[in-house]
C-alpha cells in the first residue's frame, strides 16, 4: 500500500489457514493503515469469512504472519488479541441471545488501550438511539436491523483501535444499509481503522480507501475504490456484476 | 393424606440435595460440554470429609466449610490439569473422570473403610416437627430451605452480576465470548470450582439422612445426570425443575412401587426427551 508514515496497524503477511482438511486461505497479505477503512470483497466461499477468523484467532493460519501494533499476534488466544484493541463485528451478528441488549453491550466492555475519547453507554446510544429503548429486550427479539446496531455497538463498548467487520449489510434493507454506511463512515471520522469484508459493493467503494478482492483463497486485485470501479473484467470476473 | 405429605417432603429434601448436586453438573456440562463421571465422587468425598470434621470439630459448620474448600481444590485441578486439555472430546473426557471416580472411590474406602456411616445431625435441628397431623424431622425441612436459599443466590449471581452475564454468554456462544475479549478458560475455571463445591455442600447436607458409604458416588451420579437432561443443559430453571421432577419422581416410585423404582424414574426422563430433545429449558 502506497505512502503512509507511519506503520500499519494490522499485517496480514502470506496466512495459510485451514478448516481440518480444506485449505481455505492460500497465502493472503494485505495491510490497513492507522486510520483507515480497507474493505475485502469477493463472493461467496472466497475465504473473506475465514481472514476474519484467522485475525481474531478462531481459526489460526497454519503458516504465515498477521501483526498488530507491532505484535507478532499470530495464533494467541482470541480474548488476547480481542484485549490488544480489536472489536469484532462478527458474520451473522452472534447477539449472546440469553443476554438483554444491554447485558450484551456491558458484557464485554473494557477502557480500552487507546487514547481518545471513550465509549461508553451514553455515547453508544447517542449513535444507536433506537438501542437504548430496547434495553430490556433479549438480544434474540430484535430486528435484523436492531441486531446489526447491537453487534456494532457491543464492539465499540470495548473501545477498540480497530475495528474487525464481516459483511455488516448482510440482510438488511437498502434503507438500512445506507444507515450503516453513514454510521462506519462516522466511526472511521472519529479515529477509528476498520477491515470491512462485504458483498456490497457500493458500500465498500463509498467506504474504503483501499479495496482488496479475494477469490479462492488468494488477492487477485488490490487498488483504490477508484481503480477497481473503473476495472470491468475485475468486478465480471471475482465480483459477479 | 399423611403418607402423601411425608412422602412429598422427603422428595423435595431429595430434591433440594440433587438440585445442589446437579446445579454445578449443569452448568459444567452446558458450558464446557464436560461429562464429568466423578461429579458423583465430589459429592462422595464432601460427605467423608464432613463427616471426619464433625467428628474432629463437632461443628458442623465447619464441616461443611472445610468438606467445600478441599473438594473444590480439587476440582479446580482436574478441570485446569486435565480436562482443560481434552475441550470438546467426549470420550476422553468420559474415560478420564470416570478413571477419577473409580480412583476417588478407592482413596474413600482406604481412608473411611467400607461400613455405611452418618453424619450427625447438627444438634438445633436433630429433633421432629409436628405440622398438624404430620411428624417431620426438622432437619429434612433445613435441607428444603438450603436448596431454596441457594437456588436464589445463584440466579441472582447469574442473572445480576456481570460475571453472571458473562457465564450465560459464553454458554450462548463460547467462540464469540473470546472473541470479545472473554477470557472464557477463567470462567471455566471458576464454574468448575463452584460445581465441585456445590456437590461437596450437598454431600455434607446428605450425610446426616441418606448416610455416607461405597457405591453412593455412583448411586447419585446417574440420577443427577437425569436432573440436567431432563431441565435442560446449562439452565438454572431447568437444574431446579429436573431436582424437584426427579426427586419427587424417584421418592414416591420407590415408596409406592419399589421393585420398578429405576423404571419409574427412568422413563418419564426418555418420555420428557421424546418430547422435548433439549430438556424442558434447554436451548434448542
Amino acid at each position: 500500500m502506497c505512502e503512509m508514515d507511519e506503520p500499519p496497524i494490522l499485517q496480514v503477511e502470506d496466512v495459510h489457514t485451514y478448516y481440518g482438511e480444506s485449505y481455505v486461505l492460500q497465502g493472503v497479505s494485505l495491510q490497513v493503515g492507522r486510520g483507515q477503512a480497507v474493505a475485502v470483497l469477493g463472493r461467496n466461499g472466497m475465504g473473506k469469512t475465514t481472514l476474519i477468523r484467522s485475525i481474531i484467532g478462531f481459526t489460526p493460519p497454519r503458516r504465515g504472519r498477521i501483526v498488530f501494533k507491532g505484535m507478532e499476534i499470530t495464533r494467541w488466544p482470541s480474548h488476547k488479541i480481542a484485549r490488544l484493541g480489536i472489536g469484532l463485528v462478527p458474520q451473522g451478528r452472534r447477539i449472546f441471545p440469553s443476554l438483554n441488549v444491554l447485558e450484551n453491550l456491558t458484557v464485554g466492555a473494557r477502557s480500552g488501550v487507546g487514547n481518545g475519547q471513550r465509549w461508553d453507554l451514553e455515547r453508544v446510544f447517542n449513535i444507536f438511539p433506537r438501542l437504548k429503548e430496547r434495553v430490556t429486550h433479549k438480544g434474540n427479539k430484535l430486528s435484523g436491523g436492531e441486531q446489526q446496531m447491537l453487534a456494532i455497538a457491543r464492539a465499540l463498548m470495548t473501545n477498540p483501535e480497530f475495528l474487525l467487520m464481516d459483511e455488516p449489510s448482510e440482510g438488511l434493507a437498502p434503507l438500512l444499509v445506507l444507515e450503516l454506511g453513514n454510521t462506519i463512515a462516522q466511526l472511521k471520522q472519529q479515529g477509528l481503522s476498520i477491515l470491512l469484508v462485504e458483498q456490497n459493493l457500493p458500500l465498500a467503494l463509498k467506504l474504503a480507501d483501499y479495496v482488496y478482492v479475494l477469490s479462492k483463497g488468494r488477492v487477485v486485485f488490490e487498488g483504490s475504490p477508484g481503480e477497481l470501479a473503473a476495472s470491468e473484467e475485475v468486478k465480471r470476473n471475482y465480483l459477479g456484476v | 393424606m399423611e403418607f402423601w405429605i411425608v412422602q412429598a417432603l422427603n422428595g423435595l429434601s431429595f430434591g433440594a440435595l440433587l438440585f445442589l448436586l446437579a446445579s454445578g453438573l449443569s452448568l459444567i456440562f452446558g458450558l464446557m460440554r464436560i461429562v464429568n463421571i466423578s461429579h458423583g465422587s465430589y459429592y462422595l468425598l464432601g460427605a467423608y470429609i464432613g463427616l471426619s470434621l464433625v467428628k474432629a470439630t463437632g461443628n458442623f459448620l465447619a464441616a461443611i466449610l472445610g468438606a467445600v474448600a478441599v473438594v473444590g481444590a480439587i476440582g479446580v485441578m482436574m478441570q485446569r490439569f486435565f480436562l482443560a486439555r481434552l475441550y470438546r472430546q467426549e470420550q476422553a473426557q468420559v474415560l478420564l473422570t470416570m478413571g477419577f471416580a473409580f480412583m476417588f472411590a478407592d482413596i474413600a474406602l482406604w481412608l473411611w473403610g467400607g461400613d455405611p456411616q452418618r453424619i450427625p445431625t447438627p444438634g438445633f435441628v436433630a429433633r421432629s416437627l409436628a405440622i398438624g397431623p404430620v411428624v417431620f424431622p426438622a432437619y429434612r425441612l433445613l435441607v428444603i430451605g438450603v436448596g431454596m436459599v441457594v437456588a436464589v443466590l445463584l440466579w441472582l449471581f447469574q442473572e445480576k452480576t456481570r460475571i453472571g452475564a458473562m457465564v450465560r454468554a459464553a454458554v450462548d456462544d463460547q467462540e464469540m465470548a473470546r472473541g470479545l475479549g472473554i477470557d472464557v478458560n477463567r470462567i471455566m475455571t471458576a464454574m468448575f470450582l463452584a460445581g465441585a463445591a456445590l456437590a461437596a455442600f450437598g454431600g455434607v447436607m446428605g450425610g446426616p439422612f441418606l448416610g455416607v458409604y461405597p457405591g453412593l458416588d455412583f448411586e447419585v451420579i446417574p440420577l443427577a445426570f437425569a436432573v440436567v437432561i431432563i431441565g435442560g443443559l446449562g439452565s438454572l430453571q431447568g437444574a431446579v425443575v429436573g431436582s424437584l421432577l426427579v426427586g419427587l419422581v424417584d421418592n414416591f416410585g420407590k415408596a409406592l412401587f419399589p421393585e420398578f423404582s429405576y423404571f419409574t424414574l427412568f422413563i418419564p426422563m426418555a418420555l420428557v426427551l421424546a418430547i422435548w430433545p433439549t430438556g424442558l429449558f434447554g436451548r434448542r
